[in-house]
Formats: C-alpha cells, sequence, structure tokens
C-alpha cells in the first residue's frame, strides 16, 4: 500500500514540478513525462501484486478532516484489475506523450498539459481505490476537472472551447447523479465508508425501490463518464479534441472508471433482481450497433474511433448484463461468464483502443489531418505506424487470433449458457441469448466494415493530397508505444491460461465468493479458450509457411511490377480510388433512418458542366434530437427567470442576505424558531403581570 | 495414434482436397443447363496447378497488406477446416463455441481480401470491398443465428454447444420433432452460403463486368500463387459451408461408411443445387440482395423462436 501512496504522490509532485518549470517548455516536457512514467510504474507493483496473488492489500486510513468523509484507500482485486489498465496505458501514453508534445514546445507551455496528465492519471488511480464516498466523489472530480483541462489544450480553437464546454456539462450532470447517489445511500448507513454502506445494504436496510433508484442514479451517473447510449454526446466531441495520448488515455481507460463505478456500486448494493440486468443488456445492445453505425458514418478518424469506445462501452456492458442475470437468478456460471467477458474486455479494449488513437496521433503528427477522405498511403511513410494500426483494427474487430475475439468469444459462451440455464425461464434465457448472439454477430460484421475502410482509406492505396503524400514517419519514442500496444494485443490473445487465473479473484469480489469457487465455474471456459489460441497458433504457423512456400515458388521466376489494373482506362490519378464515404455508402444509405446522414450533392448538369461536388454529414440523432431540444426548453424555462438577473449590485446583495436568512432558519428548524419566539413572549407576559 | 483420433482428420484431409471439386461440379451443372458440355469436372485443380506454376505481378501501389491478403485468407480458411466435422466423423477440434470461432476466421479471411483489395487504390476494387463487407455485415448474423439454432435442437439443454455435436445428434427423429426449425435454419444458411461464396442471385463469379462483382472484382490484381491462394481458399469455404448445411439436413445413419458416402453425395448433390439456382436465376439487383440477406436473417431468428417454444 505503501508503494500505491508513493506512485500517487510521485505523480502529484512531479505534475506540480512540470508546471513550475514552466519557463522551459522542453524541461516541463522531460519532468512531466518522466514523472509519470515513474509514479505509474511504482504504484504498478503493488496492483500486479494483488492480481498475482489473488488476495486484497488491508485499508489504509489517514486523518481528514472534510465533513463524513475519511481518506480511506483499499486495493482489492477488482481496483487491481482496473488500476493495472489505467497505469499499463499511462506509461506508454506518457512516453508517447513526451515525442508528441515536443512539437508544440515552441508554442505553448507545457507545464500545464502534463501537470493536468499526472493529475488525471492520479485520480483515476484514486477512483479505483477510494473507498469512502466523499474521498471517491473528489477524486472523481479531480478526474473531471483534469481531463477538462486537457481536452481544452488546444483552446485557440473555438471547437476545442464548445468540445470542452460539452464535455464539462455532461460530466457534471453525471457527478450531480453520483451525489445523490451517495447522499441518498448515506442516508440509510449513517456514514460513507464503503464498508458501512455495504453493511447497511447486507443488513436489508434498503428497500426494493430505493435500491432501484440507487441503481439508476448509478446508472445514469456513471453511465455518462463511460458513454452508455444516449448518454455518450460528450465522447465524440472531446475524444478528438484533446492530444492524442489524452485521448488515448480518455477512451482506454478513463470512461472504463464509470464501468468500474457500476461494479462497485453493485458490490455495494446487494443481490441485484433480474430488471437490473435487462436494462444493462438493453443498453449494452443500443450503444454497441448505434455506437458503430455512428462510427461509420464519420470522416475525421479519431471522432470514429471515439464513438467505437461507445460500441465497445455497449458490448462490455453486455457482459454486465449477462452477469447481472446470472447473479440476480443465483447461477454462477453464468455470472462468471458474463462478467469474465465484460472485465476481460476492459482489458482487452484499452489495449488495442490506446493503440488506435496512438496510431491517430501518429497520422495526426505526420500528415497534419485526420480527414480519412484526405490520407491515403500513409502505410509506406509511416510503416511501423501502419502496422500497428492494422494490428489494432484487427483486434478491435473481435477478429482471431488477436485479444478482442477472447473477450468477444466468453460473452458468446455466456449466451449459449443462458439457452441451458435452469435457473432462467426458457423464454428469458433465449430472448437473451438470441440479443447477445445476433446483437454480437452484428456489431462485429459492421466493426469490420469501419475498420477496413479507416485502415484502407489511410493507409493503404495511393496518397490523396500532397500533405498525404509527404507525410513523414513519428519519431521512436512515439512508435514505440504502439508497438508495444500491438505486441500486448498478441501476447493478451495467447496469455489466456494466466488471465483467467488473474480474472478468478476479481469475480470472487463481486459475487461475493471464495476464488476457489468462482474458478471452477470458470473452468468450462478454459478448455474452449485453450483451442481458441491454438488454433489461432495454427492459423499463424500456416501462414509463415505459406509465406516461405511463396518465396521459394516466386523465387527463380519472373515477378513485375506495374500500375494498377483499372480496366484499360490509361491516365489515373488517386482521386478516382474510392473515399471512405463512398466506401460506406450502401451501409449508410440502409441506415439511413438513424444515422440521418445529410447529403449535398453539386451534380454536374448540361453540355458544359460546371465543377461538381459532394459532401456528406452526419448528425448524431440523440444530440441534435433528445439534448438540443431538451436545452432549448430548459433555457426556455430559464430566460422566464431573467428579471432576477439585472445587474444591479445593492440588490444582489440583499439576496445574499434573503439567502443566509433562510439558511440560517433553515438550520435552526423555523418551528423551533417559531417555539422559542413563543416561549420569550409568553416570558415577557408574565414579566408583565 | 489410435485409429478415432486418425479418423477425425478425415474431414480435413477431404476438405482440403475435394473443395476444388465442387465448383467443377457448379460449372458443369451450369454448363449443362446452357447446353454446353462445359469444361472437364477437375478444371479448377487444373487452373490451380497452372497459377502455382506462374510468375507474379504486383502493382506499385501496393504494399505488404497486398500480398499478405491471400495468404492470411487461406490459412485462416484452412484453419477453419479443422473444426468442421463430416460424415461419420468428428472434427479434429471440437470445443464449446466453435462455431463462433469458424464464423470469425472466416470474418479474418474477409477482413484481409477487403484489405489488399483498398491497397491496389482502384475504383473497381473499391467498389467490390464496399459490397463485400455491406453484404457479410448482414450474413454474418444470420449464419450464427442459424447454426444456433440447430445446435439448440439437436444439443438441447444437456450439452455445449460445438459443431461436431450438432452435427453427431441430427437425425431422422429430430426432423420430425424439430422439421421446421431444420428447414428454415437449412435455407438460412444457404442463403448465407450463396452470399459469402458469391453465387447468384448475390454476386456473379462469371460476368465480363467488373461494375457488376462483388469477389471477383476485389482480386482483379493478384495474380500466379497469389491468386491460387486465393481460388483455392473460395473453394474451401464453399466446401465447409455445404459440409455444415448438409450436417444440417442429412441425418446420421449407422454403418459409417454408409454415412461418408451418403454425406459426399450430399455435398456433391448441393453443388448441384446451387449450379441449378445459377442457372435459373438472373443476379438481383444490388439495391435486393440486402433484403435477401435480412430474410435469411429473420429465418434464423424465426427458427430459434421456434425451437426455445417446442
Amino acid at each position: 500500500m505503501s508503494l500505491l501512496l508513493l506512485g500517487l504522490w510521485v505523480l502529484i509532485g512531479g505534475g506540480l514540478l512540470a508546471a513550475l518549470a514552466g519557463r522551459s517548455a522542453r524541461l516541463a516536457n522531460l519532468v512531466g513525462a518522466a514523472t509519470a512514467v515513474a509514479g505509474s510504474a511504482i504504484a504498478l507493483i503493488p496492483v500486479v501484486g494483488v492480481l498475482v496473488r489473488g488476495t486484497s492489500l488491508p485499508e489504509w486510513s489517514w486523518v481528514w478532516s472534510v465533513p463524513f468523509g475519511s481518506f480511506t484507500v483499499g486495493l482489492d482485486p477488482l481496483s487491481a484489475w482496473f488500476a493495472a489498465a489505467i497505469l499499463g496505458l499511462a506509461i506508454l501514453a506518457a512516453v508517447y506523450g513526451a515525442g508528441y508534445l515536443v512539437h508544440d514546445a515552441d508554442r505553448k507551455s507545457l507545464g500545464p498539459p502534463w501537470l493536468f496528465f499526472n493529475l488525471l492519471v492520479a485520480a483515476m488511480l484514486l477512483v479505483v481505490t477510494a473507498r469512502n464516498g466523499m474521498l471517491f466523489l473528489v477524486a472523481w472530480e479531480g478526474m473531471a476537472l483534469a481531463s477538462f483541462f486537457l481536452v481544452t489544450f488546444e483552446d485557440e480553437q473555438s471547437s476545442v472551447r464548445e468540445a470542452g464546454r460539452i464535455y464539462l456539462i455532461a460530466s457534471h450532470l453525471g457527478a450531480a447523479c453520483l451525489l445523490l447517489f451517495f447522499a441518498s445511500f448515506a442516508a440509510q448507513a449513517e456514514s460513507l465508508d464503503f464498508s458501512r454502506l455495504a453493511a447497511a445494504a447486507a443488513a436489508n436496510r434498503l428497500s426494493e425501490t430505493h435500491a432501484g433508484v440507487l441503481f439508476l442514479l448509478a446508472l445514469v451517473g456513471f453511465g455518462a463518464k463511460a458513454g452508455f447510449m444516449p448518454l455518450h454526446v460528450w465522447l465524440p466531441e472531446a475524444h478528438p479534441a484533446a492530444p492524442s495520448h489524452v485521448s488515448a488515455l480518455m477512451s482506454g481507460v478513463m470512461i472504463k472508471t464509470g464501468i468500474y463505478g457500476l461494479l462497485r456500486a453493485w458490490t455495494l448494493l446487494g443481490t441485484p433482481p433480474a430488471w437490473w440486468g435487462w436494462v444493462l443488456v438493453a443498453i449494452g445492445l443500443s450503444s454497441g450497433v448505434l455506437g458503430v453505425l455512428f462510427a461509420l458514418a464519420q470522416h475525421d478518424l479519431k471522432r470514429l474511433l471515439a464513438y467505437h469506445s461507445v460500441e465497445n462501452i455497449g458490448i462490455i456492458a453486455l457482459g454486465l448484463g449477462v452477469g447481472l442475470l446470472g447473479l440476480s437468478a443465483g447461477s454462477p456460471t453464468l455470472a462468471v461468464l458474463g462478467f469474465g467477458g465484460g472485465l476481460l474486455h476492459v482489458l482487452n479494449h484499452a489495449l488495442f483502443k490506446g493503440l488506435l488513437f496512438l496510431g491517430a496521433g501518429a497520422v495526426l503528427h505526420g500528415a497534419g489531418t485526420l480527414q480519412q477522405d484526405q490520407l491515403g498511403g500513409l502505410l509506406k511513410r509511416m510503416p511501423a505506424t501502419g502496422a500497428a494500426f492494422l494490428v489494432g483494427a484487427v483486434a478491435i474487430c473481435g477478429l482471431p487470433p488477436l485479444n478482442g475475439f477472447v473477450s468477444e468469444f466468453l460473452i458468446y459462451l455466456s449466451a449459449f449458457q443462458a439457452f441451458r440455464e435452469a435457473s432462467l425461464s426458457a423464454t428469458s434465457g433465449s430472448v437473451l441469448a438470441l440479443a447477445t448472439i445476433g446483437g454480437l454477430a452484428l456489431i462485429g460484421g459492421l466493426a469490420a466494415a469501419c475498420f477496413t475502410k479507416s485502415l484502407g482509406i489511410v493507409f493503404l492505396g495511393e496518397p490523396r493530397t500532397k500533405a498525404a503524400a509527404e507525410a513523414h514517419a513519428p519519431p521512436w519514442l512515439m512508435t514505440g508505444p504502439l508497438l508495444v500496444l500491438a505486441a500486448g494485443c498478441l501476447i493478451a490473445a495467447l496469455a489466456v491460461g494466466p488471465l483467467l487465473a488473474g480474472l478468478a479473484p476479481v469475480l470472487a469480489v463481486l459475487l461475493h465468493e471464495p476464488s476457489g469457487a468462482v474458478a471452477e465455474s470458470l473452468a468450462p471456459a478454459l478448455g474452449p479458450l485453450n483451442a481458441v489460441v491454438s488454433v489461432g497458433v495454427i492459423a499463424i504457423v500456416l501462414m509463415a509457411g505459406l509465406t516461405l512456400l511463396r518465396k521459394r515458388l516466386l523465387g527463380p521466376r519472373e515477378v513485375r511490377d506495374s500500375g494498377t489494373w483499372d480496366c484499360g482506362y490509361a491516365a489515373p490519378t488517386s482521386r478516382m480510388q474510392y473515399t471512405s464515404t463512398s466506401f460506406v455508402q450502401p451501409l449508410t444509405d440502409f441506415f439511413q433512418p438513424v444515422l440521418r446522414c445529410h447529403k449535398h450533392v453539386h451534380e454536374p448538369r448540361g453540355l458544359f458542366p460546371d465543377a461538381a461536388s459532394a459532401r456528406t454529414h452526419h448528425e448524431d440523432l440523440f444530440l441534435s434530437g433528445l439534448f438540443s431540444r431538451s436545452y432549448r426548453g430548459v433555457s426556455w424555462v430559464l430566460s422566464r427567470l431573467h428579471w432576477l438577473q439585472h445587474g444591479r449590485l445593492n440588490l444582489y446583495v440583499l439576496y445574499i442576505a434573503l439567502t443566509l436568512v433562510a439558511l440560517l432558519a433553515w438550520e435552526f428548524g423555523l418551528g423551533e424558531l417559531l417555539d422559542q419566539c413563543a416561549a420569550w413572549l409568553a416570558a415577557r407576559q408574565t414579566m408583565l403581570f | 495414434m489410435d485409429p478415432t483420433r486418425l479418423s477425425s482428420f478425415l474431414p480435413a484431409a477431404l476438405a482440403l482436397l475435394l473443395a476444388p471439386l465442387l465448383l467443377g461440379v457448379i460449372n458443369r451443372t451450369k454448363a449443362a443447363f446452357g447446353g454446353r458440355c462445359g469444361p472437364p469436372i477437375l478444371q479448377p485443380y487444373y487452373d490451380l496447378r497452372k497459377l502455382l506454376g506462374k510468375g507474379a505481378v504486383y502493382s506499385r501501389t501496393t504494399s505488404w497488406v497486398f500480398r499478405a491478403g491471400p495468404i492470411v485468407t487461406l490459412s485462416a480458411t484452412a484453419a477453419a477446416v479443422l473444426l468442421v466435422p463430416f460424415g461419420p466423423c468428428d472434427a479434429p477440434l471440437h470445443f464449446a463455441g466453435d462455431l463462433v470461432l469458424f464464423a470469425y476466421l472466416l470474418g479474418l479471411a474477409r477482413f484481409f481480401t477487403v484489405a489488399a483489395a483498398l491497397d491496389t487504390g482502384s475504383a473497381f476494387e473499391g467498389m467490390g470491398a464496399s459490397r463485400e463487407v455491406f453484404f457479410s455485415a448482414l450474413a454474418e448474423p444470420a449464419l450464427l443465428l442459424g447454426l444456433v439454432a440447430v445446435a439448440k435442437a439437436a444439443v438441447g439443454k444437456s450439452g455445449w454447444f460445438e459443431l461436431t455435436r450438432l452435427h453427431q445428434h441430427v437425425g431422422g427423429v429430430l426432423w420430425l420433432d424439430a422439421g421446421l426449425v431444420l428447414l428454415f435454419a437449412a435455407v438460412a444458411l444457404f442463403l448465407v452460403l450463396l452470399a459469402e461464396c458469391s453465387r447468384i442471385p448475390v454476386d456473379d463469379p462469371n460476368t465480363h463486368l467488373e461494375l457488376t462483382m462483388i469477389h471477383e472484382v476485389m482480386v482483379l490484381d493478384h495474380s500466379g500463387p497469389d491468386f491460387a491462394c486465393i481460388l483455392y481458399g473460395a473453394a474451401i469455404k464453399l466446401w465447409l459451408l455445404s459440409a455444415l448445411i448438409v450436417s444440417v439436413v442429412v441425418p446420421r445413419v449407422s454403418p459409417p461408411w454408409l454415412d461418408l458416402g451418403i454425406s459426399l453425395a450430399s455435398v456433391l448433390a448441393l453443388s448441384v443445387v446451387i449450379g441449378v439456382v445459377e442457372s435459373s436465376m438472373a443476379r438481383l439487383r444490388l439495391t435486393r440482395v440486402p433484403q435477401l440477406l435480412v430474410g435469411a436473417a429473420v429465418l434464423a431468428v424465426l427458427a430459434l423462436v421456434l425451437e426455445s417454444h417446442t
């Protein structure tokens, strides 16, 4: 535990040092990155220890004079699982960030971004280790604010400021729900310590309705951070605006703190009723399918990746929903498979989404734009980045032999288990399995369409613009973390055994069962997963063998270079290639009712046509339909109160005084005050007579 | 090695050896319908030998992804061979959920075919790739749900869903019990086969106009051994999907050699059926294909719903 706290202090202290070194941007860059790496690495030691041993560290408390608060931190396997993803990705993102930000050294002070980067990592670490509601909320707010300042790094652009505003509003709406959640929970438990909250729920002090309300508050509060549809609207705005190493961290692990919060809340709330699980499954399906559909229509690579985070959060929610249903039906196998798939996907998504965002950053760095239709052929200009991006693309589509498949496979297994489960009714088992299998298959197919698009349009073919043709490869500080993450995607797929062994104690925390019993429920998945690994290895060996065979065959023969076959056309240009828009046009047309793609086409007309053009843009159904409309309503209501705000200082002072009087009256109890008045009057009267 | 273990490699050996034969049978059937005598039934083998003996031409636009495409495609398809049972023999590898791995291995093959097509920078190949990912995104749920419906009918609540178990438990009794389920699932799988193996009415493998193709246009730039990999991979895919449909439709019979004979004959007969479909139908308009595939998915869902209520 002391190492964890030391890591925390190194992160915070290093951030402050970097901020103080503000004069020299390069020094701030060095100090910030070095302390981020050092602090994360130090904190990672006890985290890995907990995962390997499978036992929790004792809680550690510190005097803290905040009302209801205590600075209590603990590290159990559930916290360690998320902390491992956070710290591991933070190290790589910091190394990458050092290479990425150095180009802004002449333009901007690098102290603040590193201060907020380190604070973000520290806050995330504190979020997953806090054992007191007040400390949790403070860390949560610190995380939101630190990431807000990182999102608005390029604050000279109005679009970035707008993105920051949306992010700030969304995260505080979520935080408001969490405040209510903890306040309402604490009213029953009379404390904000997690252990006391859990004890109150275990002693049946929560009514069923109260628990349901708490579940919904947690769902909205944490779901806003995780990016559940329709609370996802901040994600595609904020993630593209941030510097790429920050987007990787935000998309890879920060949104997972929402998932962590939900899981932690469930461990506190006791046995869930079935409808909680169904709500999660519904959210998972809608986030998954709509997330990938919205991603398809994007032109900006980082926006596309942000929508894919919504999709992957959907897959995670699907797994968690199945797990909750298993928990409520009292079936450990179903619960273990569902939760296990969801949790494994948390880790896997951190790997490949981190990789893809860092890759997008390298594209922006090398070619100066993220508009996919202006790129092309980057694989030849930045080979390492392109190869790593290819690995990430295959992994995120959930294709074997990489890690995305393993976690999705576990969720598929949980769906098959739902069919066999005696504790579920035949109808609910079938509905659950049908939704999960059909949903995952559709998501998988659409994700493949989306990533063949971004890989093919950005990295393959011919460059579409001069900027793309002159793109340069990033420095090794940036390619290094990319290659490490790409290797991680393969290793996480092959090391299924150790990963499941590490997962068992985590699941034990969720199921409130001993680790051994959980490992037993997990055992039926081990054989299939090992078989999946062996088929993957066979496929890789076959690839190597066929490559050698082709080399032998072609060795003595003539191998020629030529132009691409274009059916006899003599003067091809790179603009004749398919674009990202045209590639997905059949799909976006097919899903037009939910996608709302707007086309602006200027067709060539007449005998001497002028320049033609076509442009599409996609609006987020929820942003334009739901939120903009309800915000207009809110702003209408608030504008009715405009007469209160007139700019006269003396009246504002009066408001303050009135508020203070009202608060005083409330504090002493209005009734008590009246009683006292009556007593005083009575005393006067007796005095008079 | 004991004989049962050895015999489990028979499905894989048959798939690898006989897959190109199916293409020959389809072509002969189509020729017979067209009143021609057609190419020899072993023509696909001759083509493969010819292509393996040639040099290669690579476009200057392409990168290593283009060269990796055919190899990954063939490797993934060949790895999927290990999961599919045939006749009296179990698959060499069978485990809970192997049908998911099967579908996703085909997905991996498709991913790299599409990536290689986009690597050429040709508008035609981009067009084919775009259609391929669209149709396969719709075909994937149909394939998985169809297989799951049959697996549920065959295995019930007792065991895990494996292709081999599904294959073992399809019998005459099952057709009496859950005939409609099997029928719906088989039709769904057949529609998926037509789409995935680029047959009419979804795609026309023999058309001469690149604008109307899907799969063939994606591989225009491949040549020599690379093209042999692609042709062979496509043939194996056709064999695997045919073998699965035969697993669903044809009941197991008792002497193993008879079972093997019937299964072989059924796979060849299915190729004749594909040939008949190709000869008697025109290719659908591209805007109609999604409706066909959504129809297949709906059939698969219906099969699953029916199965849950019997």
